[in-house]
């Protein structure tokens, strides 16, 4: 199984007026060809943040201050702004949760479609074939190349997000949000889409996400993050029947369960002031079981069984 | 009810029906859950409930009296009896308060409270919703809280005047889901205590039956399947219903349902399809759903459904 993506030890911090917000503390994974990989966090887990790092696209006042990113091998970190360029939409490609980031609402779909493949050197004659290629792959018909974003239902201007992305065959595909202001069932729709075309293209996707539900049901493998850190990681299925880490449990028992007819399970307290963040584990405020230990030993990522890491004084 | 919108910017007004013949009715501390999607006329109802809106026709009753063509000034005195607790806390407090003024504001104008009065109620109003102490919270200003604190905060304000009545519109849907069900407990606790009437408005059917009495669930402007929660939720009848809640990852695997797939989206609002609203992406369409309007259909059990499968 080959390797498209490798991260290693990422720190990303926003540099703001009141002080130094620690947005991405020490992230690494790998990511291989075909796979998606889903990052599950809450607000101020970093989850978006990250997803910005992986096309180096951090808005400012945040910066990358140590790690590597490595697509298909190559540092994306040591590359110029104009290889940069060239490679995002090309290797490595992005979905946003509201498809106005993407698309202009003052052109036609046509135009912006042909025009980001120009951009990328591809010449007017195929440019229009791979954007009417990409559309009826994505299950639209060629009529919307001929509207504006605003003619366009939520999930079809989503689906021509999705389109644009892939049409360039890039290694990855980072999915922020891509469902979540869908009603649900074009949720549905466009989870399946996105599936199909991991299939059919064999593309990576990294799926960020704040439904675990969502994750547990689509992706490969699971990350989950909080304050910026990495709690736990596993296979989909492995982390479904050996959750370890406290936070992804009380993640996972906060999900309405129709058949229980009870509340679920919530979390006390709030999300860590990250200018400011606890000694010891980022989570140990919150945690059911946190001891003297926890206050003051971060706990480091640790393989617990083949496959499956967990940052947590008492995962075993 | 029914609500007519005219919208339109340059020129030519379109006309939305965002609500279209919808009738209900909430009891004495009964939650009602109303489940829709963005777009099914979900919020445009409970704002009709509190008088927010007028009614293009139909009648509004709080209390067993009438409110549907009450002026501002008769309304004001009503208004502390009805609440409405948004879906964004950060734009339901106004941003230049502190969390202390905007607490005991309410308090100053509806009951003449004095200043030092009303930061008293303040206090304990900020207890009872679980930010303490209250010190830590009323000098602060909304943007130093978080979404779940700023939302308690909401909670507190809204009980002050002692309502009976409250439209919570989606009120946890922009919060974390591992604190989701604080919220919804506090207002379960508020409800218990002063008998409360709820109407939830919310898209997350899941969450909506483990708290609600009844559930109505909304299509582009109609109610198309109405009954007991549990019995909505366990065995639905509406082809919509089962999609939605074939589409709640979890839900499917864990209710034995058939499950429904819709295709397409949701549609114009301002251009409903004829006949039954649904029918452009319902399996089961028959011939006549693409014509005739489907009936409200009373199929016993207190339960009810708009589709022409059950006449």
């Amino acid at each position: 199984m080959s390797t498209v993506l490798i991260v290693k030890d990422l720190w990303v911090k926003y540099f703001t007026s009141s002080g130094v917000i620690n947005a991405v503390s020490g992230v690494s994974f790998s990511l291989s060809r075909g796979e998606m990989l889903a990052v599950v966090g809450e607000s101020g887990s970093g989850k978006s943040t990250l997803g910005y790092a992986l096309l180096n696209m951090v808005p400012k006042p945040g910066r990358i201050v140590k790690g590597e990113i490595l697509l298909d091998g190559v540092n994306i970190l040591k590359l110029s702004e104009e290889e940069l360029r060239k490679i995002r939409g090309s290797k490595i490609s992005i979905v946003f949760q509201d498809p106005f980031t993407t698309l202009d609402p003052l052109r036609k779909i046509r135009d912006q479609f042909m025009e980001f493949l120009m951009e990328h050197g591809i010449d007017k004659n195929n440019a229009l074939k791979i954007a009417r290629e990409y559309i009826e792959a994505v299950g639209l018909t060629e009529r919307v190349l001929d509207s504006y974003p605003h003619q366009l239902s939520g999930g079809q201007k989503q689906r021509v997000s999705i389109a644009m992305a892939i049409s360039l065959n890039p290694s990855v595909v980072v999915a922020d949000e891509p469902t979540t202001a869908l009603d649900v069932v074009v949720q549905k729709q466009i989870m399946d889409l996105i599936s199909d075309i991991k299939r059919r293209y064999s593309s990576s996707f990294i799926l960020i996400t704040h439904d675990l539900a969502l994750a547990l049901e689509r992706a490969d493998s699971v990350m989950v993050m909080y304050g910026g850190y990495v709690m736990e990681m596993a296979n989909k299925n492995e982390l479904a029947k050996n959750m370890a880490h406290p936070y992804t449990k009380a993640l996972f028992e906060s999900l309405p369960r129709i058949k229980q007819r009870t509340l679920p399970k919530y979390l006390t307290g709030y999300p860590p002031d990250l200018r400011n963040p606890p000694p010891g584990c980022i989570f140990h405020p919150r945690c059911p079981f946190a001891s003297e230990k926890c206050r003051i030993m971060k706990p480091e990522l640790v393989e617990i069984s083949k496959g499956h890491f967990v940052a947590c004084h008492f995962a075993r | 009810m029914v609500m007519d919108f005219e919208i339109g910017l340059f020129g030519r007004k379109r006309r939305i029906r965002a609500v279209d013949n919808v009738s209900l009715g909430i009891g004495r501390g009964e939650i009602y859950g109303l489940v829709g999607e963005s777009g099914s006329g979900k919020s445009t109802i409970g704002r009709i409930t509190l008088r927010l809106y007028k009614p293009t026709s139909g009648k509004v009753f709080f209390d067993g009296r009438d409110i549907t063509n009450l002026s501002e000034n008769r309304l004001r005195e009503l208004r502390r009896k009805m609440q409405l607790i948004p879906q964004d806390p950060y734009s339901a407090i106004n941003p230049a308060q502190t969390i202390g003024e905007a607490l005991a504001e309410p308090l100053i104008v509806h009951e003449k409270m004095s200043r030092l009065e009303a930061l008293e109620k303040a206090y304990k109003a900020l207890e009872e919703v679980g930010l303490v102490p209250p010190d830590e919270f009323i000098k602060r200003r909304p943007y130093e809280l978080s979404g779940g604190q700023l939302q308690r905060v909401v909670i507190a304000r809204a009980m002050l005047l002692g309502p009976s009545y409250v439209v919570a519109d989606e009120p946890t849907s922009n919060l974390d889901a591992s604190i989701r069900a604080s919220i919804i407990k506090l207002l379960l606790d508020f409800k218990n205590r002063y008998n409360l009437s709820m109407l939830f408005i919310t898209h997350d059917i899941a969450l909506i039956s483990l708290i609600a009495n009844r559930i109505g669930v909304l299509y582009l402007g109609q109610l198309v399947e109405e009954g007991p929660a549990e019995k909505v939720v366990s065995s639905p009848l509406h082809p919509y219903t089962k999609a939605l809640l074939t589409a709640t990852p979890l839900a499917s695997e864990e209710l034995e349902i058939e499950k429904i797939y819709l295709k397409g989206e949701i549609g114009d609002p301002s251009n409903p399809p004829k006949g039954c609203r649904l029918h452009p992406r319902c399996p089961f369409a028959l011939e006549k759903c693409r014509s005739l309007e489907p009936p409200t259909i009373n199929v016993g059990g207190n339960r009810f459904v708009k589709c022409w499968l059950y006449s």
